[in-house]
């Protein structure tokens, strides 16, 4: 039989299986093999929130999802290729693979038990090999076979079976296993008869899928992407990194005061494991012990951040106000995750907006950056933690789930390539020093203890102006309130403009906010393709909102406001700039955006203009 | 110790005292600025740092850095200063709702880390700032704006948390007894790690003489065991009284009477490790026939949290590839484009 070869500018892989069976894994080596052979990609893990959900069932599924190939912003609305590893894990992703996907099946786990467990007729099985090329593998029996003589234990041998399937997609897509098998080298380095047992599977995986003509075969067209040294990135870690590169570039000493939440956590074990660069982490006993130990730090004259969740954001609000009065800088993360309350700890959301403009007592000023795709969580994090120490003030960084977990090739920017990062330290040999007394920026100086003659104390109370004492004073109280509102209104002047993409001669524009960004881009570039007139604004920076914001948006007949919510930002453009009519387009669901709906909503609106 | 001479007066702010005449913190305000000064630490170095309410507007009346934080986090404000700096004399300054209600948690975890800190806690048996309402230390029983047909919860033992925490510095004063204040204040600053000092303090307004049974002139010197170092746990207006232990328990006996002696009498072990003995001290009270235990009670060398995690810092850098945030970056897989 002669191999069909497909060419393709891109291809989107989904890995599922039980959350045991090491989808993330094998997603990830795929992935990173892609990105080494030079293509873009873009990752979406999908997992539970439960560590080991029951076997077998929907709600055990764990899915890996990759986009590659040329142009790749998002991981893609549906697979070209699915591996379900289970009968549940098919029944969870068939509706996500493209009409005639390839499915690839590990038959040995499609009994009548699985079936059950999985809430699934075999007989509708039947019927997705009408729509569907489905490959059908013993997988788990294959492993066995093939590991019979290598001495492991029988767990160890059926716990491979990932690399089976993960050889036989390398097949398909002609992909070099060298990458993986370099990786189980290093992994297994004092365990060689498990690097050997893997590579033998993976082989013989890939084998597998030569031996039966597995169809079909795909050629993917590589990203011509620019020069420079790449590296596979998080929004997480590029986070912890984009704070590290900013307490570096400040000259300052970082402190993280965090408490373990998902989808966050890993910024703090990231930084728990950068004690090489000096890096002090401190998990505290709860969220609220996570920030008031950095507001502890920022007033030791550190740089200090805090990292949490929607939930965790909701315990630090009362602390993020005495960052607020205190004047001190601090950037809290924010990674949203699906609300209210636990609500969906492993989903996306980007609903922790207004907490983060509003959830607080009192005038409560803060700055909010919304960093949109995982690499330029570094930019971000980077950028809130200038402001924060330009600005002397705390800073709401938001990322989500979706970009926090995801992955993308980044290109290595240098240290020596981003803005210097002013601090607010008070001159050692300054006559005198009031803690409230404000530059033209409405900046406070920054003085710390062990400066010998700046002895202060500062505190939640209402201060006076410029000395910074007790004040019970009317007057005062709303003088502070107005400098501490002003201070961060000011902001905006240091801000970049808001940049139009797409075609700006549109009628329409789309506007998104954060994680949505590689969704929307591509759908704007689609339709623009297909000779729509589409324009495209994204914010990075909430609050203030870039100058130019109205400029733009009253240029457009029709705005739509494309986010993971019930409309939070539609409703605070609506109220910074009320002249202009917005369209919502929410989707709530604990899970991206997809192309396709939002070509849809903009056809949509386009065919009624 | 710094050659810097301090007299107490260095340390007060020009802030207008606003406790209530008569209040006990200002005793207590006293004992810590003579403490100071006697320190001797540079003046930039001590950080004074508290939670909410009337014992923590302390930090506004002191001429050092400080910070008001909020309600029940001194605990957590005073480690990320102390691990920030841990050159830094830091002390937190709490009372019995700030530390052992809102702030509970934090108070326990900052004892177990072992942060080298120093805690007054302010105990005075009520909420004062909030007017009158009863705290975890009120008796069982005690009536208040709260409470107003008597507490029906039974009161920590500030004290017996410290133990319970696996605390390593104990002790407990008076807010009148200021040169005793001092001393014991000295002694936690100099103890590595985290100190807690329980000074029993009374509110003039809310809850006034609730230690006058333990500081009353007529009573106080067969009610009060001031604990030495070293030397034998005798008191009593005529010093005849003392402890010994019989069948593992503390019991008051009279030197002189059934043969007991002096030689009897137990001497005063702070720096035991094993924690039975400071407990059963921490927990006599007047109504049990015993006198209350005060001086420092439990001393115990540990290493500390903010040294270790800077010998950590330093091994883990020694040992690492990754010297800057470029070596960060570069770190792992990376591929070239040319």
């Amino acid at each position: 039989m002669d191999k069909k070869i497909i060419e393709v500018d891109q291809v989107v892989v989904k890995f599922a299986g039980d959350s045991g069976d090491g989808m993330q894994l094998t997603g990830t080596q795929f992935s990173n093999t892609s990105a080494l052979e030079g293509d873009d990609v873009s990752t979406f893990p999908d997992y539970p929130a439960e560590i080991r959900a029951p076997q077998g069932t929907v709600g055990g599924v764990s899915g890996f999802q990759l986009h590659f190939g040329k142009k790749v912003d998002t991981p893609g609305d549906f697979a070209d290729v699915l591996v379900a590893m289970n009968p549940a894990a098919l029944k969870a992703n068939v509706k996500w693979a493209k009409d005639g996907a390839t499915i690839i099946i590990d038959t040995d786990s499609f009994t009548e038990k699985n079936f059950k467990k999985a809430g699934c007729n075999p007989e509708k099985l039947k019927e997705i090999y009408n729509d569907y090329n489905v490959i059908e593998a013993p997988i788990t029996s294959l492993t066995k076979e093939s590991l019979k003589d290598s001495g492991l234990d029988a767990k160890s041998i059926t716990r491979s079976k990932n690399m089976f399937a993960l050889g036989m997609v390398y097949c398909i897509f002609d992909r070099p296993l060298d990458h993986t098998i370099k990786f189980f080298e290093t992994k297994f380095a004092k365990k060689p008869e498990i690097a050997e047992a893997n590579k033998k599977v993976l082989k013989d995986g890939y084998n597998y899928a030569v031996t039966i003509h597995a169809m079909p075969s795909y050629r993917v067209h590589s990203s011509s992407i620019a020069k420079g040294t790449y590296r596979n990135i998080n929004g997480n870690i590029a986070t912890a990194w984009g704070l590290l590169a900013a307490a570096e570039k400040a000259n300052l000493p970082f402190f993280l005061g965090s408490y373990p939440i998902t989808p966050a956590s890993e910024i703090l074990v990231e930084i728990e494991n950068r004690r090489d660069l000096g890096a002090k982490a401190f998990q505290a006993e709860d969220e609220i012990g996570g920030i008031v130990t950095s507001i502890g730090a920022a007033f030791a004259g550190h740089f200090a951040a805090t990292s949490t969740s929607g939930p965790g954001l909701a315990l630090k609000s009362e602390a993020i106000g005495l960052a607020v009065i205190t004047e001190l800088p601090l950037v809290i993360v924010n990674v949203q995750r699906g609300g209210p309350s636990t609500g969906l700890p492993t989903k996306t959301e980007q609903s922790d907006l207004f907490q983060a403009l509003f959830g607080r007592n009192g005038e409560s000023p803060v700055p909010v950056i919304a960093a949109s795709t995982p690499s330029n969580c570094f930019r971000y994090a980077f950028e809130a933690s200038k402001m924060a120490l330009e600005h002397m003030t705390p800073v709401l960084l938001l990322t989500d789930g979706f970009i926090a977990n995801g992955t993308e090739p980044w290109k290595i920017p240098s240290m020596k390539d981003l803005p210097e990062i002013k601090t607010k330290f008070v001159e050692k040999d300054a006559d005198h020093y009031l803690p409230y007394e404000r530059d033209e920026k409405m900046v406070r100086k920054w003085a710390v203890p062990g400066m010998k003659g700046f002895e202060h104390r500062i505190g939640g109370l209402e201060k006076m102006k410029n000395t910074g004492n007790v004040s019970y004073v009317p007057e005062n109280h709303e003088v502070m309130s107005i400098e501490r509102d002003k201070k961060v209104k000011m902001i905006q002047d240091e801000i970049p403009d808001l940049k139009v993409e797409g075609n700006p001669d549109a009628d329409i524009l789309v506007v998104g906010w954060g994680s949505t960004y590689g969704h929307l881009t591509t759908a704007v570039r689609e339709l623009n393709e297909e000779g729509k007139k589409v324009a495209h604004a994204h914010f990075n920076y909430i609050n203030p909102l870039p100058k130019n914001t109205n400029n733009i948006l009253s240029k457009y007949k029709e705005i739509i406001v494309f986010e993971l919510n019930l409309g939070q930002f539609a409703k605070y453009l609506r109220m910074m700039h009320p002249h202009n009519h917005y369209e919502y387009y929410d989707k709530i669901q604990g899970l991206p955006l997809t192309v396709t709906e939002i070509k849809q909503k903009v056809n949509q609106i386009l065919e009624s203009l | 110790m710094a050659d810097t001479k301090y007299t107490f007066k260095d340390f007060k702010s020009d802030q207008e005292i606003r406790w209530c005449p008569g209040c006990g913190d200002t005793a207590i305000l006293m004992a810590v600025q003579k403490a100071m000064a006697e320190l001797g630490h540079p003046k930039e170095n001590y950080a004074v740092i508290s939670g909410i309410g009337c014992s923590s507007r302390f930090p506004y009346y002191m001429n050092t850095y400080g910070f008001h934080g909020i309600h029940g986090r001194a605990g957590v404000l005073a480690s990320g200063v102390k691990t920030a700096n841990p050159k830094l004399s830091v002390w937190q300054i709490t009372g019995d709702g700030d530390g052992l209600a809102i702030g509970g948690n934090h108070f326990i975890h900052e004892i177990r880390r072992n942060v080298d800190l120093n805690i007054v806690l302010f105990n005075n048996q009520i909420y004062g700032l909030t007017k009158g309402q009863y705290s975890p230390t009120s008796v069982f029983g005690q009536i208040t704006k709260s409470s107003p047909y008597g507490t029906i919860e039974p009161p920590f033992h500030p004290g017996e948390l410290v133990i319970g925490a696996r605390g390593k510095f104990f002790a407990r004063s008076i807010d009148a007894k200021v040169a005793e204040t001092v001393e014991i204040l000295k002694e936690a600053d100099r103890h590595k790690g985290t100190s807690v000092v329980e000074v029993l303090q009374n509110c003039v307004i809310y809850n006034n003489g609730a230690h006058s049974a333990i500081t009353s002139k007529e009573t106080r010197d067969d009610n009060q065991l001031w604990l030495k170092h070293g030397e034998p746990m005798i008191f009593g207006k005529e010093k005849n009284k003392g402890l010994i232990l019989e069948n593992m328990k503390l019991k008051v006996v009279t030197i002189g009477e059934n043969g007991i002696t002096e030689d009897d009498i137990l001497v005063h072990d702070a720096h035991e490790e094993l924690p039975y003995i400071h407990l059963a001290l921490i927990n006599m009270s007047i109504a049990d026939g015993f006198p209350v235990a005060f001086g420092v009670i439990r001393s115990v060398e540990a290493p500390t949290y903010e040294v270790l995690l800077e010998k950590q810092i330093e091994e883990v850098r020694a040992k690492s590839k990754i010297k800057n945030v470029d070596d960060l970056l570069h770190s792992g897989n990376t591929w070239t484009v040319d």
